[in-house]
C-alpha cells in the first residue's frame, strides 16, 4: 500500500513537477523535425533551453496563483500581531516561519521594519523574518524539488530557517538596538482596521501575482535559462570542475563572492543551479550561489540603511554570507547523500 | 469622495494611482485623489503592505494593485 501511495506520488512528481514528458517531447522535436543530434552541442543546449524555459514559466505561473492564494491571509500587519505575542527563541522560529510565507516586497521593507519595530518586537525576530523572507520563498522551493529533488528542497528549507533564527539569534545577543535609526522607535504604527477579503478578492490578488511576479521576472528568467543552456552544451565539464568543483576547497566561497553583488532572482538563478550540477558542481556550492543571489540584494540594504545604521547593517551582512559558505561546505560534504 | 493612494514611491504605488485615476474616470465619480508617501503618515493608517488605498478616511485595499474594473466596483461599493 505504502509502496503504491509512493509510485503514485513519484509518477505525480515525474508528470508535474519535473515534467519528463516535456523534455522528451522537446528532444523528439529537436532530432526529427530540426534533424540535430541530442548529444551535439547546439541539440543539447536547444532542448535544455526550451524545456526549462517552458517548465519554468508552467510552473511559475502555477505555483504563484496558489501560493499568492495562501498568502492573501497572511498580510504582514497579521503577522506583526501574531509576532508580537511571542518572544526570545519561539518569536525568532516563528519570524523565520511567517517569513516564508508573509507577501512581501523589498519595496515595502521600510514600513515593514519601523511597524515591526516600532510595536516592540526585538531585532532579533525581525531581521528572523527579514533573512528567511527572500531566502526561503515557497515558490522556489517547488522549483527546487522539479529540478533536484524532494531531499534537496526540504534540506534548503530547513538549513534556510535555521539561518535565519541563528541570524536573528546573534544579533538579539549582541544588543544592536542603539543602532536602530532613532526615528523608527518613534514612530507609531496605528493598529489596522484591515478590510475584509472575499474568496473573489483572494483569487483576484492571486491572478495579480502571477501578472506582476511574470512581468517582474521573465527576463532574468530567460537569461538565467540561457547561460543555463551555455553551460550545458558548451561550457567543458573540466574547466567548470576546476573553478566550482570539488577538488577546489574555494569553490563555495567564490560562488558566494559571485552570487552576493548579483541581482537577479532566484527564478533565473535555478537553471544556472542546475547546469552546474550536470556539470558536477557540488550541491553545496550552486545552493551557496542562489542563496547569496537571492538573500542580499543591493536594492533591499539600501532600503535598510534608511532605518538602521552601518555596524547593523554590516552585522547582517557578515552573519548572512558567514552562513552561506557554512551551508554550502556542509551541503557539499553531506551533498552526495541527496542527488 | 476622498481617496488617498499610500506608498513610499515604489513602482507599485505608481501604478495602484494610474489605476484609480482612470476607475475614477470610468465610474464617473465626483473624487479627489491625493498621493500619501509620507512614512508616519502612511503608519497612521496601520498599513505595512503597500501600496494601499483610503477612500473617504477608511483603509480599504493594502499591498494589491487590482485592475481598473475591480477598483471601479470597489469604489461603487461605497
Amino acid at each position: 500500500m505504502l509502496e503504491a501511495t509512493g509510485d503514485v506520488l513519484g509518477w505525480m512528481n515525474d508528470n508535474f513537477l519535473k515534467m519528463t514528458w516535456l523534455n522528451e517531447l522537446v528532444g523528439r522535436f529537436i532530432e526529427n523535425v530540426l534533424g540535430l543530434s541530442l548529444t551535439s552541442k547546439l541539440g543539447s543546449s536547444l532542448q535544455f533551453f526550451v524545456y526549462d524555459a517552458v517548465k519554468i514559466f508552467v510552473l511559475l505561473s502555477a505555483l504563484i496563483f496558489a501560493i499568492s492564494y495562501v498568502q492573501s491571509y497572511f498580510p504582514p500587519e497579521r503577522t506583526k500581531a501574531i509576532l508580537g505575542r511571542f518572544n526570545g527563541i519561539t518569536g525568532m522560529i516563528l519570524g523565520a516561519l511567517l517569513g516564508t510565507i508573509t507577501p512581501f516586497c523589498s519595496c515595502s521593507s521600510i514600513p515593514l521594519f519601523i511597524g515591526f519595530t516600532s510595536a516592540g518586537l526585538p531585532l532579533g525576530v525581525t531581521f528572523a523574518f527579514l533573512i528567511s523572507s527572500p531566502l526561503v520563498d515557497l515558490a522556489s522551493v517547488m522549483l527546487l524539488a522539479s529540478i533536484f529533488n524532494w531531499t534537496t528542497a526540504i534540506a534548503y528549507v530547513i538549513v534556510g530557517l535555521v539561518l535565519a533564527v541563528i541570524g536573528g539569534f546573534i544579533i538579539s545577543r549582541l544588543k544592536l538596538e542603539r543602532y536602530v535609526e532613532p526615528f523608527v522607535y518613534g514612530s507609531h504604527l496605528a493598529d489596522a482596521d484591515l478590510p475584509d477579503l472575499t474568496r473573489a478578492d483572494r483569487l483576484a490578488f492571486a491572478r495579480e501575482q502571477v501578472v506582476d511576479v511574470l512581468t517582474k521576472v521573465w527576463l532574468y528568467v530567460l537569461i538565467g535559462v540561457g547561460i543555463g543552456a551555455i553551460i550545458h552544451g558548451w561550457i567543458p565539464g573540466t574547466f567548470i570542475s576546476a573553478v566550482l568543483g570539488y577538488d577546489n576547497p574555494f569553490a563555495v566561497i567564490i560562488a558566494t563572492a559571485i552570487g552576493v553583488p548579483m541581482y537577479a532572482d532566484i527564478f533565473g538563478t535555478l537553471p544556472i543551479a542546475e547546469a552546474l550540477v550536470g556539470k558536477g558542481v557540488g550541491l553545496g556550492t550552486v545552493l551557496s550561489f542562489m542563496m547569496a543571489v537571492t538573500a542580499l540584494s543591493l536594492p533591499s540594504m539600501i532600503m535598510l540603511k534608511k532605518v538602521v545604521k552601518t555596524p547593523l547593517l554590516a552585522t547582517f551582512f557578515g552573519i548572512v554570507v558567514t552562513g552561506i559558505i557554512i551551508i554550502g561546505y556542509t551541503f557539499n560534504a553531506f551533498g552526495r547523500l541527496f542527488i | 469622495m476622498e481617496i488617498k493612494v499610500l506608498g513610499p514611491g515604489c513602482a507599485n504605488c505608481k501604478k495602484l494611482e494610474d489605476a484609480t485615476r482612470k476607475a475614477v474616470e470610468k465610474a464617473g465619480l465626483d473624487a479627489t485623489i491625493a498621493k500619501v508617501s509620507d512614512l508616519q503618515e502612511i503608519m497612521g493608517y496601520g498599513v505595512m503592505s503597500t501600496p494601499a488605498l483610503v477612500v473617504d478616511g477608511e483603509l480599504r485595499l493594502a499591498g494589491r494593485v487590482p485592475s481598473v474594473d475591480d477598483l471601479v466596483a470597489l469604489l461603487q461599493r461605497g
